[in-house]
């Protein structure tokens, strides 16, 4: 998957686990190469902890192995592992200054007094506190705790560091701030990222690939563009950014370009995923709000979807607001996203307006098997 | 009025616990205190002179003793730690849920007896006539009866037996604030079981450790039945003088200026070994 020259860092084969009856990862192989950004992304309980602890050493593998620059890790313990982790609460020291937290792992690998405290005062300056050293932790704000934790770990030298949604505790301006710059430091630092998060806007930001986890397995390794734009199943297209989910028959076509028949209306799609698909199968198809075009009255659209629909809820959120809307002759609710224009400025319940979308911008999937059963 | 109010809500509630404190423990001292310092003149006649304070240091018999109860509850008081620490770690990390219950619940349930049946079940098992020696002669390994009882041994295994629970509550508390995940973060940044455990468990439970020692030292060293009933005659505790003095000899300033003493000495060693754990006393007891 990458290009030969970069050294692949992390590597996991066929990794299983599972606790009971109850499979929590299943079957996972991926490698990591060096210096990049990986995410893991997927709702709680998806089994991302599950793989987390076991690439730290904290859980052992029921099949399959984990290398870290080649050299298998089975039956190596946390402490001897060249990978350190960055803890869901960050885990700081409460009894240590934060010299002596960041001088934890060097201390314990015998370094000298001397040069402990200047790779300690090196790392400080690196991420941007530079003489927080004899602080306590409680002095700290929530960031800049953060930054001590990346420290602690950084200044380790780490072949991978492993990060476990650091940033769930903040809140929402801090975690945008801290987005940016955990992406900066990694650059600076050029280690190899593996964050577990179930923030897909985390995900997207920062990663150089993103793997989508569900169940215990990986549903699709792409980049952020790829996942987004070409999910390759249907858990993958309604849970990377928002998506309408239409549920139908297909009624025809051939390969790519098909119809199919949702709630009486006619829809051009375009087939995606690996199962096939025959005339008449149950499919979902996945339309992103911000794909859909919207005019106000009754318009000609310039796309092959379209549809006459009638506002229901306006949902105003700055730039991300959307619209919920109901089809006119059908019963199709879809949210739409709103453009920031004059023209929809007074936009009220129960307005008409017109929706278009093409082909290409759709998804179609054959149906998951649904344990709810909620749907006609 | 309406800034009165909660001031005299206050004082009401304070009212009881300080009536308490007070009347059982200020009061007390101050009148024994106020004992200790007088001699008997004549009959009914009394002066002023600290005479039974220099009789402690001077009677080697009075400070001898108080050095070996001292010695023997810090010693009772350490191996209550070494014996609590495991026995709160278990409860506190590695149970869950009923067995947790079950195992406070065993820590507790030797307290619903009586301190007196509870030492003379120690008597039961170790004199020689006893439970102990019974079976050894049974087995063959002693070919006649053993006594246990009435040695340092049998007092230091009474101590450490009736002060368990002060140590293990503390600990307990202490360590179950302990989050598992900075253990984690000790091993996977290179630690091993012995440095996690310096470096990270002990000092992060260092209140609860110095909380249960004070009060586990402060039993030991007040207790007056375990060191009589197991120890005998010749278990020489400091408050068996203290006893003897107002008791026996009918000598209540002799008896008093030693319990002024014990008060002041046992502060002083606690305040010593805070000082050397460079803990300080609010943090211990927040």
């Amino acid at each position: 998957m990458s290009s030969p020259s970069v050294p692949i860092d992390l590597q996991c084969e066929r990794l299983c686990k599972a606790f009971g009856s109850h499979q929590a990862v299943c079957d996972v192989t991926f490698e990591i190469p060096r210096g990049s950004f990986f995410s893991i992304l997927g709702p709680s309980g998806c089994g991302k902890t599950t793989l987390l602890r076991m690439l730290a050493g904290f859980l052992e593998p029921d099949a399959g192995d984990i290398r870290i620059k080649s050299r298998s890790m089975l039956g190596v313990p946390p402490n001897k592992r060249p990978l350190n982790m960055v803890f869901q609460h960050l885990a700081l020291f409460p009894m240590m200054s934060v010299g002596d937290n960041i001088g934890y792992g060097l201390r314990r690998r015998g370094v000298g007094a001397d040069e402990i405290r200047r790779r300690v005062a090196d790392v400080l300056e690196r991420v941007g506190l530079p003489g927080a050293g004899a602080k306590r932790i409680e002095q700290l704000s929530g960031g800049q705790k953060q930054r001590i934790a990346l420290a602690r770990c950084l200044v380790l030298e780490p072949a991978v560091l492993l990060l476990d949604e650091p940033l769930g505790a903040l809140d929402l301006k801090l975690r945008e701030q801290m987005k940016i710059e955990l992406k900066q430091l990694q650059q600076t630092f050029g280690t190899t990222f593996v964050y577990i998060t179930h923030d897909q806007s985390e995900a997207m930001v920062m990663s150089d690939r993103v793997a989508v986890m569900n169940h215990g397995r990986f549903e699709q390794v792409g980049t952020p563009q790829a996942l987004y734009d070409a999910p390759l199943t249907p858990f993958v297209a309604g849970f990377v950014g928002d998506s309408n989910c239409i549920d139908g028959h297909l009624a025809g076509g051939s390969q790519g370009q098909c119809i199919v028949t949702a709630q009486g209306l006619d829809l051009a799609v375009v087939l995606a995923g690996a199962s096939p698909v025959r005339a008449g199968d149950a499919v979902e198809v996945f339309v992103r709000p911000e794909s859909i075009e919207v005019a106000r009255g009754v318009h000609d659209m310039a796309s092959d979807n379209q549809l006459i629909a009638t506002v229901e809820t306006v949902l105003f959120d700055g730039a991300n607001s959307r619209i919920e809307v109901c089809g006119r002759t059908n019963r199709l609710d879809l949210l739409v996203r709103l453009p920031q224009t004059h023209e929809f400025a007074d936009l009220r319940r129960g307005d008409i307006v017109s929706l278009g979308w093409m082909s290409g911008q759709t998804q179609c999937f054959a149906a998951r098997r649904r344990e709810d059963g909620g749907n006609p | 009025m309406r800034a009165d109010g909660p001031r005299l809500a206050t004082w009401l509630l304070l009212g009881p616990a300080l009536l308490w404190l007070v009347l059982l423990i200020v009061l007390p001292h101050v009148d024994m205190l106020l004992v200790s310092l007088r001699l008997r003149a004549g009959f009914g006649q009394y002066q002023t002179s600290a005479v039974h304070y220099l009789a402690f240091f001077t009677e080697p018999l009075y400070w001898r003793t108080f050095m070996r109860t001292a010695v023997m509850s810090i010693l009772a008081t350490f191996l209550t730690l070494v014996i609590a620490f495991p026995v709160a770690w278990y409860i506190a990390k590695m149970v869950r849920g009923r067995v947790r219950s079950l195992l406070f619940l065993a820590c507790l349930v030797p307290f619903w007896v009586s301190e007196l049946v509870r030492t003379y079940g120690w008597m039961i098992l170790l004199r020689e006539t006893g439970v102990v020696s019974g079976f050894l002669q049974w087995s063959g390994l002693a070919s006649g009866p053993v006594e246990m009882l009435y040695n340092d041994v049998a007092v230091m295994v009474g101590l450490v037996y009736a002060s368990m629970l002060f140590m293990v509550v503390p600990l307990v508390t202490t360590l179950d604030s302990l989050d598992d995940s900075l253990i984690e973060a000790a091993y996977d940044l290179g630690g091993n079981a012995w440095s996690v455990l310096r470096e990270i468990v002990i000092p992060f439970a260092m209140p609860g450790i110095v909380s249960g020692c004070i009060v586990v030292f402060m039993l030991s060293l007040g207790n007056y039945l375990t060191p009589v009933l197991l120890g005998g005659k010749d278990s020489m505790w400091f408050t068996e003088q203290i006893f003897t003095q107002f008791i026996v000899r009918f000598n209540w300033e002799q008896g008093a200026a030693f319990g002024v003493l014990l008060l002041v000495l046992s502060s002083l060693i606690v305040w010593l070994g805070l000082k050397l754990t460079r803990q300080s006393f609010t943090e211990v007891m927040r």
